[in-house]
């Protein structure tokens, strides 16, 4: 792909000294239902320094969804601690949360959620907009990320317009368009056939090889492989946790 | 978000939708429609009494025995008996000597008048009076003679035409000297009235007048009741002329000391007080069309904008999970409320004025543009924009952004 890389991944200073981005601590989710509480997190512990090219694994029911709303600031954990940039999180008010996800977290999700409406060029934007800057830089920032996806050719059409891993691609425009701290990506190639999920998955590399910190949240190994470390959870806890080369086959 | 972010979004998302926008402002439109309309016709009728109404001459009230303008209630003159020419003339000599002008008028409503070949329609009025009339009335003679004091006395075959009269029958010819039968009696067209125009769909060129003695051969009937009209000399006498000229009335009817009149008095005044509390009156019941039909449409946004909220439940979460905040998204439902509420409050403005300045060209009255109406209507729509779309926009709001990313 070629083209400049206006969404430059941020600065993390000296590579020797990556700083920690997500610190988490004894974290666990209780879903309260009435008669029946689920611990969907059991208690779990996670650093995640900057430059990290992670992926969360494990089977239905273990907690991956959970974390993943975690860790974007979609939801607060019932206890524990979480430093995102050394900011409690679990003290932030809705503002601040929206604040968070709005300039450090870019999601990717399954189902792309963009909006169906809007060109792929408004969709974009749409970070900028809540984040209050004017048309003329919006559109000349969201151009720019439209472009390192290699669509600028369909900053006019709209989603129904384009094919599924264009509209990934938009959306991770869309994700990178803030210069956020993370982007966390959930099943990212889920509704993608293989050929295009290999090049989404060329998309995320490239991503972190410029520099960004790439969370991946998938149940297929082959796209966990990607990843330089891989989390492995199973029950609410942490199973594994390391280089994704040394952890045991799946079950 | 911006200001101008929002608007756009907000305009986009009521485009989106354009027939359940459309629906839903309708409502409101309506309830625009019914205030503006009216208070702008009602302003145009104004100007028009204002300007226009003059049925009796300076200076001079009515006696007679229904009021001039009833607005619903009981009627109070249900069982009064007719004034009789008697009581009129018992009347006028007990009145003072200072009062020179003193009018009798009965009128015979609905004849057919014929002139040779040529017939009107059956809704002339025959007017049996005397010289005094066009004074106390407000006509003016255009050519020919008017009645005269013979003519009353001797009960002679003459009349005085007025201008539809002169139209239908003698469209090429001069009627002076003419022979036409009224409802089969015959008359002598001594004199043409000048053109006075209409009063609120009361014809008042349709007239015929004839001495009040002959009238009394030739239509008399024993409902038909005399009107009486006094010229005061000036405005500084015209109270107390008034004042005792009902107590003349009262000797005439020969009422008992404690009774009530059986008779009204009117002027010109009073009619107008009339118009306008009858004015006040459609204003007021405007009003109250227009309030339940703007609650009625305010119900409707709010049940259109929650059922919005729920279908784009999805957008809400995308929305939220890219930074959006709450307030963005109470903002942003809640001025599509406004819009959508604001929009219909326009286009009822627009119908409103259009039918109400209808209605004054018809009273050939100038155009006008009720601009307090207008901006009251913009801010009432306003505030039923924001109070209706205020519930909604919190729902929305206070969505979690978890689950409704999941919606589908």
């Amino acid at each position: 792909m070629s083209g400049p890389a206006p969404t430059a991944a941020p600065d993390h200073g000296a590579a020797s000294a990556p700083r920690t981005v997500i610190e988490i601590e004894g974290v666990t989710k209780v879903y309260d239902l009435g008669e029946t509480r689920i611990n969907a997190l059991a208690g779990i512990d996670l650093v995640i320094r900057r430059g990290d090219y992670l992926a969360v694994m494990g089977p239905s029911g273990s907690g991956k969804s959970t974390l993943m709303n975690l860790l974007g600031c979609l939801d607060t954990p019932s206890a524990g601690k979480y430093l995102f940039c050394g900011e409690d999180v679990a003290a932030m008010d809705d503002d601040d949360l929206a604040r968070i996800r709005n300039q450090e977290i870019g999601f990717i999700f399954q189902s792309f959620n963009l909006l169906p409406r809007a060109t792929s060029l408004r969709n974009v934007e749409l970070p900028l907009v809540y984040a209050g800057f004017s048309p003329d830089e919006r559109a000349e920032r969201a151009f720019a990320a439209l472009e390192s996806v290699g669509l600028a050719d369909r900053a006019d059409h709209r989603p129904n317009e384009l094919s599924g891993g264009q509209r990934q691609r938009v959306a991770i425009a869309r994700a990178l368009v803030n210069n956020p701290s993370i982007i966390l990506a959930d099943e990212p190639t889920g509704n993608l056939d293989s050929r295009t999920s290999e090049e989404i998955m060329g998309l995320f590399d490239e991503l972190h090889d410029r520099g960004n910190t790439v969370i991946l949240v998938t149940h297929e190994p082959d796209i966990a492989a990607h990843a330089r470390r891989l989390i492995r959870l199973r029950d609410g806890l942490v199973e594994f946790d390391g280089d994704h080369r040394d952890a045991a086959p799946s079950a | 978000m911006r200001p101008a972010d929002l608007i756009r979004s907000a305009a986009a998302a009521l485009g989106n939708n354009k027939l359940r926008s459309g629906l839903t402002m309708l409502g409101i439109t309506i309830g625009v429609f019914s205030v503006v309309g009216v208070m702008t016709a009602l302003s145009a009728i104004g100007t028009s009494i204002d300007s226009g109404l003059s049925v009796l001459g300076t200076h001079v009230f009515q006696i007679q025995r229904n009021p001039a303008v009833q607005i619903g209630g009981p009627q109070r003159s249900r069982g009064r008996p007719v004034i009789t020419i008697t009581e009129a003339r018992r009347f006028a000599s007990l009145m003072p000597a200072e009062v020179h002008t003193i009018n009798f008028e009965v009128q015979h409503w609905g004849v057919l008048v014929r002139h040779q070949d040529r017939e009107t329609a059956p809704r002339m009025a025959v007017v049996g009076t005397d010289a005094h009339y066009l004074n106390t009335h407000n006509f003016r003679l255009d050519y020919g003679r008017n009645l005269l004091a013979d003519d009353v006395e001797l009960g002679r075959p003459v009349a005085v035409i007025g201008y539809d009269i002169q139209q239908e029958l003698f469209p090429f010819e001069n009627p002076i000297g003419a022979w036409i039968t009224i409802g089969g009696a015959r008359y002598r067209v001594v004199g043409v009235l000048e053109e006075k125009g209409s009063l609120f769909g009361g014809q008042q060129d349709n007239r015929i007048l004839v001495p009040i003695t002959r009238f009394m051969g030739d239509f008399s009937n024993h409902w038909q009741s005399v009107n009486i009209a006094v010229q005061a000399p000036d405005a500084e006498s015209f109270e107390e002329i008034r004042e005792t000229a009902i107590g003349a009335m009262r000797l005439a009817r020969r009422l008992d000391p404690g009774a009530e009149n059986n008779f009204e008095v009117f002027s010109n005044d009073s009619l107008r007080d009339a118009f306008a509390r009858i004015a006040a009156a459609v204003g007021a019941g405007g009003f109250l069309i227009s309030a339940i039909a703007l609650v009625a449409a305010g119900i409707g946004i709010m049940n259109i904008m929650l059922v919005s909220v729920t279908e784009r439940t999805r957008e809400i979460g995308i929305r939220k999970s890219i930074g959006a905040r709450r307030k963005d998204i109470l903002r942003q439902f809640l001025l599509e409320s406004v819009y959508l509420s604001q929009l219909g409050g326009l286009a009822g403005i627009a119908l409103g004025v259009l039918v109400g300045n209808f209605v004054a060209a018809q009273m050939n009255v100038p155009m006008l543009f009720p601009w307090f109406w207008a901006v009251v209507a913009v801010v009432t729509c306003t505030i039923i924009g924001v109070t209706f779309g205020l519930y909604p926009a919190w729902k929305a709001a206070r969505l979690d952004p978890v689950d409704s990313l999941r919606f589908e």
